[in-house]
């Protein structure tokens, strides 16, 4: 037997919003070896009862089923969707980067913001800091880029996610 | 619907008499006297004190087992609860509804590192189904009975409710809730029928097929031992059946195989090794079922019935699964097979087959002379006992599985063991938890000189409520599992195996008010048993055993069904380093 592919997946959990959820849910990928690429939580109904993670493991797809069905049978989980599953869905991801350098490394840091649509939400003399979101692949090379010009530190918000259409998941 | 202004504790009272509960197994503490001031004033519920919380945990799990209805448990906050933690997790492991109730520091407290207070809820979170920390006293009667419908249904296990003290004494209105139900948990009972009309079709058309049988059966009800031996009989298949779930298929049915897995019997194994079609019930091919993965049962066509979604496809791939109760998709599997007009196919090659498998009489043992084999111990405890329909307990060890192989059970609820987590200590407690949900009843804890050791101060428990359990050690004077592990893959070299300094059972007996008795010989053995059957009270026999026996038959961990060890002298002296690994 070969070993299947291992690839990436981007799940979106709804939960009970209530103490030590997230707790749960980590405890249980970390508990059960399964790896956490990125991992974004927030309360997402007007009422604030419900929250929304998105997280993106990978592994094999039998992998991915345990952890859907592990994750689906944790009490306060309404619903577990493999959104790479499911088809076509919208991940973005945001970061804020901060950049330092003066003369022409400050011209060229402008310029490639410029064409990764990154907008300065702060400037010194010195130093801008950069908002850019995409797709996290856009992000990264934007971040690649940004190192040739003096990157000082960077914070993401890792992905969101969500699937396409009018309806939820 | 009643409501009546209470406070907390006298809230948690009123929700578990509400919910049926009649014993609650439990040890005082600072941060729960609030709630055992309620239990003193009322008298419907039962409480006994043990002399340790894990013992708490698994009395109420042997209650739990033997009874069907959820062991409760309460517990101080801190050390409390972390002595509870062992059961919690052994509740875990082999799925026993339990809701077990701790107490906890006052809210503004928590997070000070404050007396006695500890992160019951951070702690049990993962060993626990589910678990709550009740901070806002409008919540908690609902709370409560939310934990016991958490408990028991779909996959059961044990809730943590972690109850502040002052929780406990805020002033506080019970309503009775309406019928339980969840906005999120909504386990699927029901099997979905279209699987069920394929896995009916798959059964019929089976040359060679085989019922795998575990826990989840016992845990459905009674109801599902039944329907099992009807689909047995419908389809002349042969059953097998998990550690967790003997009694759920009569051990003296000629359809019965035995237990199969590492200590399974060759027939068992064998037949699951060469089936065409696997009919796995409320099993969940555990490694010490499966052996090694990728040569477990390569020729047959699985379907997985089991109410645990995450249980199926988890680590053998199946053809076919089935989420639901397995006592209702049995229902349902037996419905369409009657309508559908199937009748048993002719398995007769097959059960010639295992008919060869079964001559080579795995479980076998020569008893000659005076030195007391266990497997013999164990078969002449069943020859004096059976009729009475005994409920047994185990520790863990040699001994556990001698009871495993060689009393037969012919009824489910009637085996106590700890299977999953293998926890030593759980024989006894498991013992008095049982014969408090049965009164009349038998109650045996077939024990280890060592194990019985880890939980020994429960003996005062019993003492005190009068209750007249058995204790059967089988008295190696080795941790003999590991000891036979230690011959099988480590040279020999019997490391820290010896018990050293045993006490002497019988004045240790006698000490807490049991009578003490010892057996030596063969010759003493049947009068022994019966001294023991014609006593009152509790009895404790300490029956010396041969000391270097082994279990056998065994699959080495990590190796083939068909790579079985049937006797001693097959085995070799020292493991490559990846056998060495495995546990
Ligand atoms: C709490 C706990 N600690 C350690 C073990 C590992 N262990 C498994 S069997 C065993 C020896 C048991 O000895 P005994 O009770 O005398 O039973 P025997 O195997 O001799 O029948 C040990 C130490 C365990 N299962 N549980
Ligand atoms: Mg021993």
């Amino acid at each position: 037997m070969r070993p299947a592919l291992s690839s990436p997946h981007t799940l979106s959990i709804l939960v009970d919003n209530e103490a030590g959820v997230l707790a749960r849910i980590v405890g249980l990928f970390a508990g059960r070896g399964y790896n956490i690429e990125s991992l974004t939580v927030a309360d997402v109904s007007d009422d604030h009862l419900v929250s929304r993670i998105t997280v993106v493991t990978s592994g094999p797809p039998a992998v991915i089923e345990q952890i859907m069905a592990q994750l689906d049978r944790l009490v306060p989980v309404h619903r577990v969707r493999d959104l790479t599953a499911l088809g076509p869905h919208v991940e973005r991801e945001m970061a804020l980067v901060k950049v330092a350098g003066v003369g022409d490394k400050r011209v060229e840091a402008l310029r490639l913001a410029d064409i990764f649509r990154a907008r300065p939400v702060d400037t010194t003399t010195r130093s801008f800091v950069f908002e850019v979101s995409g797709s996290t692949e856009k992000v990264d090379s934007f971040i690649a880029l940004m190192r040739e010009v003096g990157l000082v530190e960077v914070a993401r918000t890792g992905v969101v996610a969500i699937a396409r259409g009018p309806e939820a998941v | 619907m009643t409501t009546q202004e209470l406070n907390g504790a006298g809230v948690i009272v009123r929700a578990l008499t509400d919910l049926g509960v009649e014993i609650v197994f439990g040890y005082p503490g600072g941060a729960v006297l609030p709630l055992y001031d309620a239990l003193f004033a009322q008298s419907k519920i039962k409480h006994i004190l043990v002399r340790h919380e894990q013992a708490a945990v698994h009395a109420a799990e042997g209650y739990a087992r033997s009874t069907g209805k959820p062991g409760v448990v309460l517990v101080t906050s801190g050390p409390g609860a972390t002595n509870a933690v062992t059961g919690i997790t052994d509740a875990m492991m082999d799925s026993i509804p339990l809701v077990v109730l701790t107490g906890q520091v006052p809210t503004h407290l928590i997070g000070t590192d404050a007396f006695q207070e500890c992160d019951t809820v951070g702690i049990t979170r993962h060993c626990s189904k589910h678990n709550y920390l009740v901070k806002d006293i409008a919540k908690l009667g609902d709370t409560i009975h939310e934990a016991f419908y958490v408990a028991t249904s779909g996959r059961p296990g044990p809730v943590v409710v972690d109850l502040p003290k002052d929780i406990q004494v805020a002033k506080a209105r019970y309503v009775r809730p309406g019928a339980p139900s969840h906005k999120t948990y909504k386990p699927q009972v029901k099997g979905d029928l279209a699987a069920i009309e394929a896995a009916v079709e798959m059964l019929a058309a089976a040359e060679r097929p085989i019922l795998y049988t575990g826990g989840g059966i016992i845990n459905s009800g009674p109801g599902a031992s039944v329907l099992l031996r009807e689909l047995q009989r419908l389809t002349g298949a042969p059953v097998t059946s998990t550690l967790m779930g003997l009694g759920c298929f009569p051990a003296t049915s000629p359809a019965f195989l035995g237990m199969l897995g590492m200590h399974g019997t060759y027939e068992a194994n064998m037949a699951m090794h060469g089936a065409d079609l696997m009919l796995c019930l409320g099993a969940r091919f555990d490694d010490r079922v499966t052996g090694r993965l990728d040569a477990f049962s390569p020729g047959s066509r699985k379907i997985h019935v089991d109410i645990d979604r995450s249980s199926i496809n988890k680590t053998v791939r199946v053809d076919l699964g089935i989420v639901g109760d397995v006592g209702h998709v049995l229902e349902d599997m037996i419905k369409v097979w009657k309508a559908r007009g199937h009748r048993a196919g002719n398995l007769r090659p097959w059960w010639a087959k295992i008919d060869h498998w079964r001559q080579r009489d795995s479980l076998g043992f020569a008893q000659t002379g005076s030195e007391i084999l266990p497997q013999y111990a164990i078969r002449r405890l069943w020859e004096a006992t059976h009729a009475r329909n005994p409920i047994i307990t185990t520790e863990v060890g040699q001994h556990q599985m001698w009871a495993a192989q060689h009393f037969g059970f012919e009824d489910p609820n009637k085996w106590l063991t700890s299977g999953g987590l293998g926890t030593m200590g759980y024989g006894l407690p498991a013992a008095i938890g049982a014969q408090l949900g049965n009164p009349g009843a038998l109650v045996i804890d077939i024990a280890g000189e060592a194990s019985i050791q880890m939980n020994i101060q429960e003996l005062g428990t019993a003492s005190q409520y009068r209750l007249p359990v058995k204790v059967f050690i089988l008295n190696n004077e080795y941790m003999g599992m590991v000891r036979q592990w230690q011959e099988l893959n480590h040279g020999g070299r019997y490391s820290e195996s010896y018990s050293e300094a045993l006490p002497d059972f019988v004045k240790l007996a006698e000490a807490y008010g049991w009578t003490g008795l010892r057996i030596e010989t063969a010759d003493q053995l049947d009068d022994g048993i019966a001294a023991m059957l014609a006593a009152d009270g509790p009895v404790m026999v300490d029956c010396r055993v041969a000391k270097l026996a082994n279990c056998f038959p065994m699959i080495p961990s990590g190796a083939a069904h068909t790579d079985m060890v049937l006797h001693g002298d097959e085995t070799v002296g020292e493991k490559d380093e990846d056998a060495a690994a495995l546990v």
